[in-house]
C-alpha cells in the first residue's frame, strides 16, 4: 500500500499502531487536526520527533471537546507538565482512550483521573460536587448538590472511608451500564 | 516538597504517610505523567498495572510475573514514549528469534493489519453511516439507539426477502421462462378448486387501479406478491424442485434466522442487565460520572442534555422522596392505593376489551362489505378496504394517552411508571394484530349454509383464503407507510410552524415536538410483526417492508432534524437496545403463533397455492419423508419420537438448572469478593497507621538520627497541609 506521505517514518506509523487504536489513515488524519490547531507551530515533518507542544487553550476550542464540562480536566490528565499542554504523542493517546476501540478498564483509569480535581488519587466529596456543578453548570440548589454527592459516595464507597478509591471507581464503573458508550468522543 | 504531588489523608488524626501508598503497586497506574525529578522520593516515570518498567528503587520484581497474561501495549494507561519502551523490552525478551520467529511475527503483525483495514473498510460500508453520526452529535446516543435499531431491522427484512426470493420466486421465475413440463398434481377436482378470477373486466376506470395498487386486489392479485400465485410443483428437465417444501422451509428459515440474530444482537445487552440488576443499584454515579455524553458536538445539543441531566437528577431525588414516604405508608394507606389500583387495572381491561371488540367488528363489516362487491363511491370504497387498518392505528393512538392519564394516578415510582406504561402500550399493539387475525379466521370459516364449509372453510366467498389473509397484511403495511408520511407532513411540519411563529399561551404550552423513542420502536415491532406474519401469505412482504422502512429512516431523519427537539426525559442507551430487543423478541414470538397454526392445523385451499393437493401445509413434511431413502427415513422417524423428544427436553431442563446455580455461585462469589475488598482496604489503612506509629517511635529516638529529619524521607508530618486538605 504506497501512500506517499513524508510526515512520518514508517517505523514511527507502525509505532503508533502498535500503541494506539487506531489506523494508519487515522493517525495521518489525526496529524492533519493537530497541525489545524496551531499551523505556524505544528510541523508537517515528523520524522525527526520535533518536541512541540500545543498549548490547552488551543485544545479545549476543538470541536470535539467545545462542548464538554471536563475538557479542561481532560486535556490536563493527558498532558505531560499537568498544565494541559500537548504533544502529539499526547494528542494521539488522548484520542485513542477515548475511541470506542478502548477497553473499559483503561478507561476508567483516566476518567478516574478526569474527576479527581485536586490530584489527590481520591474522588472526595469536594471533587464530586465540583463535577456536579460543571455537569450543571451550578444549577442545582446546595442542598440538592450535597444529597446527590451523599448518594454517589453512599452506592460507591466500599471501604467506609466516605471518598472513593480507585477500587471503589473501577468497581463502580464496571457496573455503570452507560459509561462505554458515554467516554468516548468520535474523532 | 512538592504539595502538586499524591497526598494521602486518610484520617485527621493519623500521621500521613505519602510515600509509602506510592510505593503499592496497587498505586501505580493512577499517578501523572510527569517526568521523574532527581528528588530522593519516587516518581515513578514508568508505571503500569504490571510493575514491569517503573524505575523504582525497591520494586525490583522481574518485569513479568510468571504466569500472567501480557496485555497488549495499546491497553497500557502509559504515555506513548513509554509505551514504546515497553513494546521495544518486549521484543527484546521474546529473546533472539530464529529466522522463523521473525517471520512468523511479522506474518502475524501484517495478517493484524489486514484484519484491522479489512473491518474498517467494512465500517466504511455500513449503510447510513454518516447520518447516523450526525444524528449522535446532535442528539446523543439514546436517539442514536432508535436509528440503529431501524437499520438493524432494515438489514434483516432484506436477508428474509433475499431468502424468499432465492428459493421461491427465483425458480417460479425460471420455470416460467424455459420449457419444462410441471406437473399439475390436483387430484381431485372439486368445487372447492375452482378459483375465479377477480381481475377487473371491461373498461376499467383509473381510480379502480389506485384501489387495487392500494388494497393488492384486481391485477395485483395473481402476482408473485401473493401465496395463490405459486404452483404446487414442476420438472425442469434435469431435476424436481419441491416447491412446497421450499415455501415452507423457507417460512421456517426465516422465522429461525430472525430469532438467532436478534437472540445475538441482544446478547451482550443482556449480560449488561444481569450485572446491573443487583441490589445495590447506582442511579446516582451512573448519572454523575457516565452522564455526560461526549459525542456532543453542538451547542445546542449541548444545552439540552445538560438540561436533561438536570431534569434526570431532580427525578431521581424526587423518587427518592417518594420511596421513603412510601416505605411510610400506613395500612389504610394501602388499602386505598391498593384498591384504586385494581379499579385502575379493570379499567384498562375493559378499554382493551372495547378496542378488541370494535376491531373485530370493524374486520366483519369491511369483509362482509368487500365479499358483496359492489360499486360504489372510490373513496368510500377505499375506507372500507382500510377499516380495520383505520380502526387498528386510532385504538394505538388512543391508548396510550389513556394510560399515560391513568398510571397518574396509581402511584407508583417514576420509573416503574414509565416501564408499566410501556408494557401495556406493547400489549395493545401486538394483541390487536391477533384479534384481526382471529376474526378474519371467524370470517373465512364462518358458513350460512353448512355445504359451503366442507373444505374447512368457506369457499364460495373465500375460494382463495390465503391470498386474502396477505392482502389483508398488505394493507396494514402500506397504511402504516402512509400514516407515518401523513403525520410528519401534515402534523409535525405544522406545528413547528406555529410554535416558532405564533407565540401565545397555547402553543407554547403544546411546544415543539419531542422524540418520543418508546413510541416510535413499537410502531416498528408492530410493523415488523405484521411482516413476520404475512410473509408466509405474502411473500414480496419483506422487500416492500424493506422498501418502507428506509423511507421511514428518510422521513424522521428529515422530521427529528427540523422539528424535534431532544426530550427532557431521556431514553437511556444501554438499557434502551435491550428493551427493543426484547419487546422485538415478544413480537417475534407472536408472530410465530398464528403462521404455525396455519401451517398445522388450517386446512390449505384447494384452488391456489402450492399446498393443493395437501391436507395441510404441514403434510408436505411426511410425504417428502416417504420418499426419502430407507435409512435416511428411520433416522428422521426416530428424531421425531417421543423417546428423542423427552430425552432432550429432560437433557435441556438439566442444562438449565446448572447454569442458574452457577449463576447464583458466582453471585455469592462476588459479595465475598466485595467484602474482602472493603475489609482489605481497612487493613491497609490499619497497617500504615501502625508503620508509621512504629516508626515514627524511631525517628524520634534521638540517639539514632542527629538532627536531620529531612533525610528520613517516610512519615514526615505536614500539619498545615493536613488542615487545609481534610
Amino acid at each position: 500500500m504506497g501512500n506517499k506521505q513524508t510526515i512520518f517514518t514508517d517505523e514511527q506509523l507502525d509505532a503508533y499502531q502498535d500503541c494506539t487504536f487506531f489506523t494508519r489513515k487515522e493517525i495521518l488524519r489525526l496529524h492533519g487536526r493537530y497541525h489545524e490547531l496551531a499551523p505556524h507551530l505544528v510541523p508537517m515533518d515528523y520524522t525527526n520527533d520535533p518536541d512541540v507542544k500545543v498549548p490547552l487553550a488551543l485544545i479545549v476550542n476543538m470541536p470535539e471537546l467545545k462542548e464538554n464540562p471536563f475538557r479542561n480536566r481532560i486535556v490536563e490528565s493527558f498532558s505531560e507538565d499537568g498544565q494541559g499542554n500537548l504533544s502529539f504523542n499526547d494528542f494521539v493517546d488522548m484520542f485513542s482512550v477515548l475511541s470506542e476501540m478502548a477497553p473499559r478498564e483503561l478507561k476508567a483509569i483516566y476518567a478516574f483521573k478526569i474527576y479527581d480535581f485536586n490530584v489527590d488519587n481520591y474522588i472526595c466529596k469536594e471533587d464530586l460536587e465540583k463535577t456536579l456543578n460543571k455537569l450543571t453548570k451550578e444549577e442545582l440548589t446546595p442542598e440538592e448538590v450535597n444529597l446527590v454527592c451523599e448518594k454517589a459516595i453512599e452506592e460507591a464507597d466500599l471501604d467506609g472511608d466516605n471518598k472513593l478509591s480507585f477500587a471503589d471507581f473501577e468497581n463502580m464503573i464496571s457496573r455503570a451500564p452507560d459509561f462505554l458508550s458515554t467516554f468516548h468522543i468520535r474523532i | 516538597m512538592d504539595a502538586s504531588d499524591a497526598v494521602f489523608f486518610p484520617d485527621r488524626h493519623a500521621p500521613a504517610a505519602p510515600l509509602l501508598l506510592e510505593q503499592l503497586p496497587s498505586y501505580q497506574s493512577l499517578l501523572y505523567r510527569r517526568k521523574s525529578s532527581s528528588s530522593t522520593r519516587r516518581r515513578g516515570s514508568g508505571r503500569g498495572r504490571q510493575p514491569s518498567i517503573s524505575s523504582v528503587k525497591w520494586a525490583e520484581q522481574k518485569p513479568v510475573h510468571s504466569g500472567e497474561e501480557l496485555r497488549p501495549v495499546r491497553e497500557l494507561p502509559m504515555s506513548m514514549q513509554e509505551k514504546r519502551r515497553e513494546q521495544q523490552q518486549r521484543l527484546q525478551q521474546g529473546g533472539a528469534l530464529s529466522g522463523w520467529g521473525v517471520w512468523s511475527v511479522s506474518v502475524r503483525r501484517s495478517l493484524k493489519r489486514m484484519k484491522e483495514d479489512g473491518a474498517e473498510a467494512l465500517a466504511a460500508l455500513q449503510l447510513w453511516r454518516a447520518d447516523i453520526h450526525l444524528i449522535e452529535g446532535m442528539f446523543g446516543t439514546g436517539i442514536l439507539s432508535y436509528f440503529s435499531f431501524l437499520r438493524f431491522v432494515v438489514l434483516l427484512n432484506f436477508v428474509m426477502f433475499l431468502l424468499m426470493f432465492v428459493f421461491v420466486m427465483l425458480p417460479m421465475i425460471i420455470s416460467s421462462r424455459t420449457a419444462h413440463n410441471t406437473t399439475d398434481s390436483r387430484t381431485n377436482v372439486s368445487e372447492c378448486s375452482v378459483y375465479p378470477d377477480t381481475s377487473r373486466q371491461g373498461l376499467v376506470v383509473f381510480h379502480e387501479h389506485i384501489t387495487d395498487l392500494l388494497s393488492g386486489t384486481g391485477f395485483l392479485e395473481r402476482t408473485y406478491l401473493f401465496y395463490g400465485f405459486y404452483k404446487p410443483e414442476f420438472i425442469h428437465p434435469r431435476f424436481t424442485y419441491n416447491l412446497p417444501l421450499a415455501y415452507l422451509l423457507s417460512t421456517i428459515c426465516y422465522l429461525l434466522l430472525s430469532l438467532v440474530w436478534i437472540v445475538k444482537r441482544s446478547a451482550s445487552g443482556f449480560k449488561r442487565k444481569l450485572v446491573q440488576d443487583e441490589d445495590r443499584f447506582q442511579s446516582f454515579c451512573n448519572k454523575v460520572f457516565a452522564g455526560w455524553d461526549s459525542c456532543i458536538s453542538n451547542e445546542t445539543a449541548a444545552r439540552l442534555k445538560r438540561s436533561s441531566l438536570l431534569y434526570e437528577l431532580k427525578t431521581d431525588l424526587e423518587e427518592e422522596r417518594i420511596k421513603r414516604k412510601m416505605a411510610s405508608r400506613t395500612r389504610s394507606e394501602k388499602l386505598r392505593i391498593y384498591s384504586l389500583r385494581t379499579a385502575l387495572n379493570l379499567f384498562v381491561i375493559a378499554a382493551l376489551g372495547t378496542c378488541f371488540y370494535c376491531i373485530y367488528r370493524a374486520t366483519v363489516f369491511s369483509q362482509r362489505k368487500q365479499a358483496e362487491a359492489q360499486k360504489s363511491m372510490f373513496l368510500l370504497e377505499l375506507v372500507v378496504e382500510y377499516l380495520p387498518s383505520i380502526v387498528i392505528t386510532l385504538a394505538n393512538f388512543i391508548t396510550p394517552l389513556i394510560f399515560n392519564i391513568i398510571i397518574a394516578f396509581e402511584d407508583y415510582s417514576p420509573a416503574f411508571e414509565i416501564r408499566f406504561t410501556l408494557m401495556r402500550c406493547v400489549f395493545m399493539r401486538l394483541a390487536s394484530i391477533g384479534v384481526l387475525l382471529f376474526s378474519l379466521w371467524v370470517q373465512i370459516t364462518s358458513c350460512k349454509q353448512p355445504e359451503d364449509c366442507h373444505c374447512g372453510y368457506n369457499h364460495q366467498v373465500y375460494p382463495c383464503w390465503e391470498t386474502h389473509v396477505g392482502q389483508e397484511m398488505y394493507k396494514l403495511v402500506i397504511f402504516d407507510l402512509l400514516i407515518v408520511a401523513a403525520v410528519t407532513v401534515f402534523v409535525e411540519f405544522p406545528r413547528k410552524m406555529v410554535v416558532q411563529h405564533w407565540r401565545c399561551g397555547v402553543t407554547q404550552w403544546l411546544g415543539q415536538q419531542e422524540f418520543s423513542v418508546p413510541q416510535n420502536v413499537l410502531e416498528m415491532v408492530y410493523g415488523q410483526t405484521i411482516c413476520w406474519i404475512g410473509a408466509f401469505y405474502c411473500p414480496l412482504l419483506p422487500a416492500i417492508n424493506t422498501v418502507k422502512y428506509v423511507l421511514v429512516f428518510y422521513l424522521k431523519k428529515v422530521s427529528l432534524v427540523t422539528n424535534c427537539r431532544p426530550s427532557t426525559r431521556p431514553f437511556r442507551a444501554s438499557s434502551s437496545t435491550f428493551f427493543f430487543l426484547a419487546v422485538l423478541l415478544i413480537g417475534l414470538a407472536l408472530a410465530c403463533v398464528p403462521v404455525i397454526v396455519s401451517i398445522a392445523e388450517i386446512p390449505a385451499s384447494r384452488a391456489c397455492g402450492p399446498f393443493v393437493s395437501f391436507q395441510s401445509s404441514w403434510q408436505v413434511f411426511p410425504q417428502v419423508i416417504s420418499q426419502l431413502h430407507p435409512g435416511l427415513r428411520s433416522f428422521l422417524l426416530a428424531l421425531a419420537s417421543e423417546a428423542c423428544a423427552v430425552s432432550f427436553f429432560v437433557i435441556t431442563c438439566l442444562g438449565m438448572f446448572y447454569v442458574i446455580a452457577l449463576a447464583g455461585a458466582h453471585k455469592r462469589v462476588i459479595e465475598q469478593l466485595r467484602d474482602q475488598l472493603a475489609m482489605e482496604g481497612r487493613d491497609k489503612r490499619f497497617l500504615i497507621q501502625k508503620l508509621c506509629q512504629a516508626q515514627q517511635v524511631c525517628v524520634r529516638s534521638p540517639q539514632r538520627f542527629g538532627g536531620k529529619r529531612r533525610n528520613a524521607g517516610v512519615c514526615v508530618q505536614e500539619p498545615a497541609l493536613l488542615e487545609t486538605q481534610a
